[in-house]
């Protein structure tokens, strides 16, 4: 009986178990319901969940409900795209728009208060990446993500685009600024 | 139309050959090798350009050669070499004829007709949209037409491996169950048609829209569909390098399985739930709720995980067990100490087994969990965690197969010998090397798919830390390492195959079955008795396994909660 021929033995399932292949069946199931019940503990005790919160939309709509955000917030524009840099009050809905290749607007966030971000594409897939913090979320045409969150020191972040969107997919990348709150 | 029922023999190994069998498993290994020959030539030309100290290709053909790569490598090379695996495991393992072998040809030429279409419309220039394809970004009609009929045509050789196993019935090639190895393969093969099913499911509709037929793919729509074949190709390379590995500890070692009913089933649990994995690639998208999510993406609760984590311990354990029982009886490694490390069959296998263990299904959870993933996503942490398991894992245990089956099914003599002996240490620890700085790197929030880290000329750009250029640059040096030993695997096979001396036997002819063949032997209903207790210690008959396994758990339980630590200091996000 090897495992390229057929079993000899007719009632091959009665073989009993070897005590090493127990044993380690049951320490590795195990290992598996810690896993498993980690996701839900950390969508209670934990504080990175990523919001189920999503509208379906239109960029016509995204678009004008960005462009009234940057009309009432807007405190200056920034580079020779003449980009505006908006400053909303905290805990209020912010909106980025992820576009072949640009984000937009820029944000100006403050320190310790928190925002819902609505983000959505105005055309292929994006990929929303804040770094150095390393946080990556799919930015969907047609879908309104609205996550919420927290900026938990004040600098200059990046936002870059991690899903490939075409030929110049590795140009698409902007600024989110994080201020100490007045 | 007559029923080919030549076999030969093979003299060294004694396994039983069907005439149009053979020559189809050669033909589809030999594609398969070419394919592999192309995607080699591509990875050498992604690595260096993203190595950013050499950075060779300009963007647009950065992106079209890493569509090729992509394409080459993780569909036509793998599929036609499990094609081939596939008819070894019906019918040479059922000692059966294969059934409608003019089936089988349509088939392989339909997977040639849809490789050469794909990569025609890649080629042009029109067509760079990644492995992936994600609507609403499209590619020209023949991108995915030349998908579609490799689809058709690996659907097909799914049936002819099926009816292969019918005719192995009705004929009585073989009596009581089928072998382990043939079981995998089966399972290898339903995940196959699941795969494809999907693969239909969403690129016909993708087809007919790239026509300008259908008006609007919904792009959530499209990746959940598409992950259920992308993502399921993948877990039919796990089906399949697990029953190679189940082969090799077989042909090397005599080894048998420890225990038929626990591997069986592991590959059951690999059946029932690791389909539900396409979700690991749809955590970080909206519109999907947190119970959607953490359900499939865990495979209901890790039972594929399990059943690979028995694997990682049922294929050393029958390793151990066969060695113990010829006297290498002594400590815990003796019997991996004396190991025949200069045999590349052995050794591909064994760093196959490790590797896709160690970093790939690691690294392959820790993707796969829900709030994990956010620091995960779209980094080149992903592509390290595939090239962990699809090369290490498939790629090279398909590699260290090819080593048996050169002189076996080719009858030729293995080319260059000493290089062989040295190819899977190269080409294996290399890649690993390479998957491993790619996670480091991903890690500091390097972008996958990305042409240019530096952000060269862009006034927003984001400047990588230091490390993070350390860590591409080292994946530049191991990615070469590995291409080197690619290499040396393509000279190696070429060479034997279309160079090497044949190998004579004296006598050698096709014979019908019933000269030919032996009678199958019947399964007896012996006492059925767990191994003898003179092996192992404490009850433990593959103790070294144990040692290694426990040492492999320790390792994910802290590498896990590494990342939930390094999770916490993220911004908070609800």
């Amino acid at each position: 009986m090897s495992a390229i021929s057929p079993p000899t033995a007719r009632v091959w399932w009665k073989q009993p178990l070897d005590r090493v292949e127990g044993t380690w069946i049951a320490i590795a199931f195990v290992w598996c319901l810690i896993m498993f019940f980690m996701m839900p503990y950390w969508h209670v005790y934990g504080k990175q969940n990523l919001a189920n919160e999503a509208y379906r939309t239109t960029p016509e709509q995204f678009t004008a409900k960005t462009q009234a955000m940057i009309d009432k917030y807007k405190v200056r524009e920034e580079t020779d795209a003449k980009i505006p840099v908006v400053h909303p009050p905290a805990g209020s809905d912010v909106y980025l728009i992820a576009r072949l290749w640009q984000w937009y607007p820029m944000l100006e966030l403050e320190e310790g208060k928190t925002y819902r971000l609505h983000l959505a594409s105005m055309d292929w897939l994006h990929g929303f990446s804040l770094q150095p913090e390393n946080i990556n979320i799919e930015v969907h045409p047609n879908y309104e993500h609205v996550v919420t969150l927290t900026p938990t020191k004040a600098m200059t972040y990046s936002i870059i685009c991690n899903e490939y969107c075409g030929i110049n997919h590795h140009t698409m990348a902007s600024r989110l600024y994080v201020v100490k709150s007045k | 139309m007559a029923v080919n029922r030549m076999f030969r023999t093979c003299p060294s190994t004694g396994l039983v050959y069907h005439e149009p069998a053979e020559k189809l498993m050669r033909w589809n290994a030999v594609a398969g090798v070419v394919a592999l020959l192309v995607g080699g030539i591509l990875a050498l030309l992604v690595t260096t350009t993203r190595w950013q100290a050499i950075h060779l290709l300009p963007p647009d053909w950065f992106y079209l050669v890493l569509t090729a790569h992509g394409l080459n490598m993780l569909v036509f090379w793998i599929i036609f070499f499990e094609i081939a695996v596939l008819y070894f495991c019906a019918s040479v393992l059922l000692r059966c004829r294969l059934a409608a072998p003019g089936m089988a040809w349509a088939a392989f030429w339909l997977m040639i007709i849809g490789a050469l279409v794909n990569n025609v419309a890649v080629f042009r220039g029109d067509s760079s949209v990644m492995f992936t394809s994600y609507a609403p970004m499209g590619a020209h009609p023949a991108f995915y037409l030349g998908l579609i009929l490799f689809a058709v045509g690996a659907l097909i050789a799914c049936f002819v491996f099926l009816g292969t196993l019918v005719v192995a019935k009705n004929e009585k090639t073989y009596n009581g169950s089928v072998p382990l190895v043939t079981f995998g393969a089966v399972t290898a093969c339903i995940i196959a048609i699941f795969t494809i099913a999907s693969g239909a499911i969403i690129l016909i509709p993708t087809f007919l829209w790239s026509l300008g037929l259908i008006d609007h793919i919904d792009s959530l729509m499209y990746r959940t569909v598409w992950w259920g074949f992308g993502h399921s190709s993948q877990q039919i390379n796990v089906a399949a390098h697990v029953s190679v590995w189940y082969a090799i500890a077989a042909i090397v070692f005599g080894a048998k399985p420890m225990s038929e009913k626990v591997s069986r089933t592991a590959f059951l649990l690999y059946i029932c739930f690791l389909q539900l994995a396409s979700a690991h690639h749809l955590l970080a998208d909206p519109g999907l709720t947190s119970n959607w999510k953490i359900f499939n993406t865990s495979y209901a609760m890790y039972l594929a995980v399990l059943a690979s984590m028995v694997h990682g311990l049922t294929v050393p354990g029958a390793i151990e067990v066969a060695q113990r029982e010829k006297g290498y009886n002594k400590g815990l490694f003796e019997w991996l100490r004396k190991a025949p490390w200069g045999n590349p069959c052995f050794s591909a296998m064994i760093i196959s087994l490790l590797g896709f263990g160690f970093l790939g299904g690691i690294s392959g959870v820790m993707m796969g969990t829900e709030q994990l993933n956010l620091i995960i996503h779209n980094t080149i942490y992903v592509p390290g965690h595939f090239h962990a398991t699809v090369v290490i894992g498939t790629t090279l245990a398909f590699m260290g197969l090819t080593y048996f089956l050169i002189p076996t099914l080719f009858r030729r003599e293995l080319m260059f010998p000493g290089m062989a002996k040295w190819q899977p240490y190269l080409f294996g620890l290399g890649m690993c090397g390479f998957a491993l700085f790619m996670m480091g790197a991903g890690t500091l929030g390097v972008p996958r798919r990305h042409w240019d880290m530096s952000f060269a000329g862009n006034a927003l750009g984001y400047e990588f830390q230091g490390t993070a250029w350390l860590m591409m640059a080292l994946m530049g040096v191991c990615g070469l390492a590995a291409i080197v030993g690619g290499v040396m695997y393509l000279l190696i096979t070429v060479g034997s195959v279309f160079l090497g001396r044949k190998i004579e036997t004296p006598g050698f002819a096709h014979v019908k079955a019933r000269d030919g063949v032996a009678p199958a032997p019947q399964p007896v209903a012996i006492a059925i008795t767990s191994h003898g207790s003179n092996i192992g210690t404490a009850g433990f008959v593959a103790p070294g396994t144990f040692v290694l396994a426990m040492v492999f758990l320790t390792s994910f339980i802290l590498y896990y909660f590494v990342n939930w630590k390094y999770l916490s200091t993220v911004w908070p996000l609800s």
